[in-house]
């Protein structure tokens, strides 16, 4: 086949199904996540419910403080994720924003010791409901996972599976802003520990997805 | 600057102008010969498959025009697609060599290079299924609108468009699988 019969085939193709503007990785995260959010709030927040004593001021200050430290990860991993969809690398946020949730929790951390002492510190960082934790983040992050790989597929990743990894973390950050409304582990040092190794589960698989999914 | 042109174009077809697109395409398979023929040279390697790269560089551009971002230049992002489909190829030729496709200048300074024979596409399109082989010959081979198509198979138009668009996105699929 001629290489002018090839593009007469896809100028044929324009207009099907095609993109009315340019970049449409972000525009579809817009769209899917709220979409996966509303479904896994639905499903977890109706099997289990809200975390009891939620409107009390100590309970909801925990709450918002593990709210803050996942919401920015999760911000913090679309943008650098988005990035990674881009072939030229301009949109979205560099690698480095993640440091910005690092440190929050870092600061976290550091002001839990400082306030409750390094005695009993290992009770606070098992906590009572790690391996719930580990596994119900994972699971609540699935459906945001898929979203962003699906807006992502609409960009064009020139190394998949780092852009599915930062996908992962992002769904991790999504899964646990769902799950730390049902989460009674209120010390810093229980979220650094097991939400971190869930967010790094749902990078490894977002990785894994990524190079499959995301591969063009 | 032959940039802002592309860039113009590439607009243009995104509102929707197909012959604004197709004069693009074919200015961007020019330019992609250069390139493709300069990278090949480049890697020790001859020519001769030159013109399939070359169309499967067109097809991810078309299928991959949602991800350039309008508000850019659009050279940057033809060069980081042509790379990134350049590499694949000789990848799963089985060599290893990095590719050195530096920037538009080295582009531009590579000689002209003729349309070649290609025949990978052919193969690939065998594989489709016998109504949609059919569909995409007679899109692109007689260029006929899916209007015309649709008569002649007995679909409707918008069927005919979407059967059309599956096929190339299974053309895509079916590249990334050759290992030659």
């Amino acid at each position: 086949m001629k290489t002018d019969e090839l593009i007469a085939a896809l100028a044929a193709d324009l207009r099907t199904d095609g993109p009315r503007a340019g970049w449409r990785p972000a525009r579809r995260i817009a769209v899917l996540v709220p979409l996966a959010m509303l479904l896994v709030a639905g499903g977890f927040l109706g099997a289990v419910g809200m975390r009891a004593g939620l409107a009390s001021p100590p309970v909801l200050g925990a709450v918002a403080l593990k709210q803050m430290i996942v919401l920015t990860v999760a911000g913090a991993g679309l943008l650098v994720a988005l990035r990674a969809a881009d072939p030229v690398g301009a949109r979205g946020g560099r690698l480095g924003v993640l440091l910005l949730p690092a440190m929050l929790l870092a600061v976290a951390v550091l002001a839990d010791i400082a306030i409750d002492g390094t005695a009993g510190w290992y009770d606070r960082l098992v906590g009572h409901n790690g391996l719930r934790c580990v596994v119900a983040i994972p699971l609540l992050g699935l459906p945001p996972l898929a979203a962003i790989l699906a807006a992502l597929r609409e960009g064009a990743a020139p190394r998949p599976g780092l852009a599915g990894a930062l996908a992962g973390v992002a769904a991790a950050g999504l899964g646990a802003a769902i799950y730390a409304l049902n989460c009674t582990d209120d010390s810093p040092l229980f979220v650094a520990a097991w939400y971190g190794i869930a967010a790094a589960v749902m990078a490894g698989l977002g990785a894994l997805a990524g190079r499959r999914v995301l591969r063009w | 600057m032959a940039d802002d042109q592309w860039g113009e174009r590439m607009r243009a077809a995104l509102a929707g102008d197909e012959a604004q697109y197709r004069a693009l395409l074919v200015e961007l398979a020019v330019a992609l010969r250069r390139i493709v023929r300069a990278a090949l040279a480049r890697a020790g390697r001859s020519g001769a498959d030159s013109e399939d790269i070359v169309q499967e560089v067109l097809l991810t551009i078309h299928l991959k025009r949602g991800a350039w971002d309008s508000t850019r230049l659009f050279a940057p992002w033809l060069h980081a697609i042509t790379r990134h489909k350049v590499i694949d190829v000789l990848r799963r030729q089985g060599h290893r060599v990095e590719v050195q496709i530096d920037d538009v200048v080295h582009w531009l300074a590579a000689p002209a290079a003729p349309e070649t024979d290609a025949v990978g596409v052919d193969r690939l399109i065998g594989r489709l299924g016998a109504r949609d082989q059919t569909i995409v010959r007679m899109a692109s081979l007689d260029g006929r609108p899916s209007q015309e198509i649709a008569g002649r198979l007995g679909m409707t138009e918008g069927a005919v468009r979407v059967a059309l668009h599956r096929a190339l996105r299974r053309l895509s699929a079916l590249y990334q699988e050759e290992v030659s």
